[in-house]
């Protein structure tokens, strides 16, 4: 209870302290402040004692302000140049969000150097090809783990002279003439510093709108990793678009969770903060972020929806253990904000006063306690993005009175492509462009891209460049997508998987599957239709949720295979299906790729069988293959196929599952029904 | 930069023989440990492994023997001056106060260094809140090399078995020892669980300087994290060296193995 009263009154006095001369707008005004060191020393400079970033050490909550960082920096850079690092040299950062870290990242820009963020859980060896790629000679990391990596691959990478550590735990024995630590690399910079007093400010002075201001390497899941180079206009273009859409300043609070080689974690935490001054918290480890969350109730909020989904489970679970009436009070309540919720949020729509009465006892007893549960009682904006979020997911966070929107952007766009505005936002669009962002559909379909965003090039690698950024700068992002009638952009899916139905209608299979692994019940989708004349899917249950399910109606089964093939199965899976054709009949675009077929497959699809990535991506031309028999069945009229299905058991032997499957019409609706008019509008 | 040098004996036991009734326990057992190493005993089941820390932790008084511990030669230890001296120890069973908090459990472990009185304590004035904010830094330190922030509130019969045992070490680090004595710190646990426990032990001795005495009975963990090695068996000594030495010792590997007879 020590640490709690402790961290507050220290966040109290900080903000007590807090100097607010300024409105919000001024903090979005960055006219000639137009690279990263001089935003530092203009918030070192206004606003001084304002809290710049936070770190939790051994409980207590630690601050540094603008002007110490500024100090902690220079001392930094300074230790860099003594070490020979200057002007367009690279320089490594790996670790947690932690920072010494991101003082390293703005020790870098300020001496005209380039930081490259690479992913702290990347095993030794992915790490070779950016360290050789950028030729790298100094890395700044965490602790003694990066430190084993680096060593490990200094033989393939030997223009890497140094190694800074930030812990020097367990680190006592290692003799490795190439480490230095961080302390030590700081004492080095206030000798240099105090030798060549005005070496920073000429350097600063250098410092160009138009170079680069970071790197960063894409994870390379097609191919080997690109590096993309960011300038610092690039970036802080990307930054002044939130800035001013949203209106942050510099009282907002984040906690950084994310990998800081991540565009999405790094634009927000570093790029934003150093626009709008505001405060970033680092946790006190990757495993107490959700204890962490709570006790800096941040108001600026993203993250991916897989973490979005994993705190929805945890409280469902934990509602599902709690005691009756508790439970009877959230399913009641959380019905209502489904209703009304995302109504209120948006101030779109008439909400009766019955209704705002009773979601306002409804905050009191429930949406208020989830809130501050789940570590969001102060958030005013929260963006999620990566990946399609579900309807029910998203209406979740919003109904609860959270502002979740989704946006879509791109390493190579800087992070900034489209965003949703306050008060029209909608979980299957990603939202209009935001101000100063071009972007138009391709006749194949795909989005391209172009605003001061779009990234310099490839690092080394022109022939990647052109490829995807043509000469009038559009950037070719290699999803498909389109507008709607409101402006807002669709992402459907990866540009190369679209395809065409025999009549020509566009199938995006992965909106298809989405849009069914959106219901519990169902785990993984597989759809099919380019170049056929309708188009069908193959799904696989998930058997927890159809388990749980059975085993209230009192139904027994043997496994997975059994359960699969139940009539009882069939007919809810059936009732998922046409819902989603009821919505996509909604949409003019897609109402033809409505499922017209559906088979449930007796076995789940794995990536031991070589099925699935091991991150769960569908490989659709290895299931096209293997499962042939089946998918002609589902363009055939027979009702049933019998199917032996290859294993792959997890000892090594293999084997054969044989079943016959029964094949399912769904129901398809005639385009633009009008009872289909109930999207997910909000 | 450079490792923690061993240096001389710090704990000696000589010519120790423990018997309960008619078992006998340990028959005239020997052995040094110097400062700064991690020293092993192994032996198979019943050799007498646990038998002999509680000899040095005070638990059980020998018939026969001296135990020197900086220096000072006695006949038999008493726990609490075990403890005040500088000796702690965790169980094979654990033994923590399974509904208070992790912090809590490491915070007894402190107990010993706190100066203020009971009521003092209790209504937390002037010298006594000072304390312990000073105790409470030092838990912390303890947290943050353990890893266990996240559970610092949570009721440790709530954890799973592995972290009790790292919280079990959290509370004997508390005390600062000088000897750390862990009774098969490693028992019951999974291959990953192991591997983060043999680094706890490893930094223990290296940052701290701790000299470590550990029963285990997984071979391979011993070998590798042990400078020194005593084998036990039958409450008899049989074997002590370095690993290699052990590990090549034929009375070893007959009580490990077996002989044909």
């Amino acid at each position: 209870m020590m640490t709690h009263s402790l961290a507050a009154t220290a966040l109290r006095t900080q903000r007590d302290k807090a100097v607010t001369e300024e409105g919000p707008g001024v903090s979005a005004n960055v006219t000639k402040l137009d690279t990263f060191p001089q935003l530092l020393l203009r918030h070192a400079a206004e606003r001084g004692n304002h809290p710049a970033i936070r770190e939790k050490d051994l409980g207590i909550w630690q601050t540094w302000t603008w002007s110490q960082v500024l100090d902690e920096v220079r001392a930094v850079s300074g230790g860099l140049a003594s070490l020979g690092f200057k002007r367009g040299d690279r320089l490594a950062i790996i670790g947690d969000n932690r920072p010494r870290l991101y003082w390293s990242i703005s020790a870098a820009q300020m001496l005209g150097g380039i930081p490259v963020p690479l992913y702290q859980d990347a095993a030794a060896q992915e790490m070779t090809f950016p360290l050789q790629n950028a030729e790298i000679e100094i890395a700044i990391v965490e602790d003694q783990e990066q430190v084993d990596k680096l060593l490990e691959i200094l033989p393939q990478c030997p223009k890497l002279k140094y190694i800074v550590y930030d812990d020097p735990r367990g680190l006592r024995k290692y003799d490795a003439s190439q480490l230095i630590s961080f302390e030590a690399l700081q004492e080095r910079g206030r000798g240099f510093n105090a030798k060549n007093p005005a070496y920073l400010d000429e350097e600063i002075g250098k410092c160009k709108h138009a170079d680069t201001a970071a790197m960063f390497y894409t994870s390379g899941t097609t191919g080997v990793p690109k590096g993309v180079v960011l300038s610092h206009e690039n970036l802080i273009f990307a930054g002044q678009a939130y800035v001013s859409l949203d209106q942050i300043t510099e009282d907002e609070e984040l906690l950084a969770y994310m990998p800081l080689a991540w565009i999405g974690q790094n634009a927000f935490s570093y790029t934003l903060s150093l626009i709008a001054g505001f405060c970033v918290s680092c946790p006190e480890s990757g495993e107490t972020v959700m204890i962490d969350v709570r006790e800096v109730g941040p108001t600026f909020y993203f993250a991916p929806p897989a973490v979005l989904e994993g705190m929805l489970t945890r409280v469902m679970v934990q509602m599902e253990d709690a005691g009756f009436v508790k439970r009877k009070m959230f399913h009641y309540f959380m019905a209502l904000a489904r209703r009304v919720g995302g109504k209120l949020l948006s101030g779109t729509e008439q909400v009766g006063p019955l209704d705002r009465l009773q979601y306002a006892l409804g905050k009191l007893l429930v949406y208020g306690p989830l809130r501050n549960r789940l570590g969001m009682s102060r958030v005013r904006i929260a963006y999620t993005f990566g990946e399609a979020i579900g309807p029910d997911l998203f209406v979740f966070y919003r109904s609860l009175g959270v502002n979740l929107k989704q946006l879509y952007a791109s390493t190579e766009t800087s992070a900034v492509i489209t965003l949703h505005e306050n008060g029209k936002v909608r979980s299957d669009t990603v939202g209009p462009p935001l101000p100063g962002v071009e972007v138009k559909i391709a006749e194949s379909g795909e989005v391209l891209v172009r605003s001061p965003g779009v990234f310099v090039g490839y690092y080394k690698n022109p022939e990647a460049t052109a490829e995807v950024k043509d000469a009038d700068g559009w950037f070719h992002t290699g999803d498909a997508g389109f507008f709607d009638k409101d402006g807002h952009l669709r992402i459907i899916d990866r540009a190369k998987d679209v395809g065409r139905l025999k009549d020509g209608t566009l199938f995006a299979p992965k909106y298809l599957e989405n849009k069914l692994k959106f219901f519990p019940h169902i785990k993984e989708v597989v759809a099919f239709g380019h170049g056929r004349d309708c188009a069908t899917a193959m799904i696989n249950i998930d058997v927890t949720a159809v388990g749980d399910w059975a085993e209230r109606r009192n139904l027994p089964y043997a496994g997975y295979t059994d359960l699969a093939g139940k009539e009882a199965v069939y007919e809810l899976i059936w009732d998922c299906v046409v819902k989603a054709n009821l919505d996509l009949s909604s949409d003019p675009k897609l109402a033809g790729s409505q499922i017209k077929r559906f088979v449930i497959l007796h076995k789940e699809l794995d990536a031991d069988d070589g099925e699935l990535t091991r991150t769960r991506k569908v490989r659709r031309r290895i299931i096209a293959d293997k499962y042939a028999k089946i998918i002609e069945a589902l363009y055939s009229d027979s009702d049933h196929v019998e199917f032996d299905a290859q294993v792959k058991f997890e000892d090594g032997r293999s084997g054969a599952i044989h079943a016959d499957l029964k094949i399912w019409d769904a129901k398809i609706f005639k385009g633009n029904a009008s009872q289909a008019n109930q999207g997910n509008g909000q | 930069m450079s490792a923690r040098k061993i240096g001389d004996t710090i704990l000696s036991v000589e010519g120790i023989s423990l018997s309960f009734g008619g078992v006998q326990a340990l028959s005239n057992i020997s052995f040094d440990v110097r400062e700064h190493e991690v020293r092993a005993i192994i032996g198979p089941n019943g050799a007498g492994k646990s038998s002999m820390l509680n000899v040095i932790n005070g638990v059980y008084h020998p018939q026969e023997g001296t135990i020197t511990y900086r220096g000072e030669k006695r006949e038999q230890m008493d726990p609490h001056h075990v403890a005040a001296q500088g000796i702690a120890r965790t169980f094979q069973s654990l033994a923590l106060f399974k509904g208070m908090s992790v912090l809590d459990n490491i915070m007894t472990g402190r107990n010993l260094k706190m100066k203020s009185g009971i009521l003092a304590q209790a209504i937390r004035i002037g010298a006594a809140e000072r304390e312990e904010v000073a105790h409470r830094e030092k838990v912390e330190h303890i947290i943050d090399f353990l890893e266990i922030q996240p559970y610092r509130k949570t009721p440790v019969g709530r954890l799973p078995y592995g972290l009790q045992k790292r919280v079990d070490l959290g509370r004997a680090l508390a005390m600062e020892p000088k000897v750390l004595l862990l009774d098969e710190p490693m028992a019951g646990m999974n291959v990953e669980e192991k591997q983060d426990m043999c680094r706890f032990v490893l930094d223990v001795n290296d940052e701290f300087g701790t000299t470590v005495v550990l029963i285990e009975h997984d071979m391979g963990v011993v070998m590798d994290i042990s400078d020194r090695v005593v084998v036990l068996d039958y409450g008899k000594k049989i074997g002590d060296g370095s690993p290699d030495e052990v590990r090549n010792n034929q009375a070893v590997i007959d009580a490990y193995l077996g002989v044909q007879h």
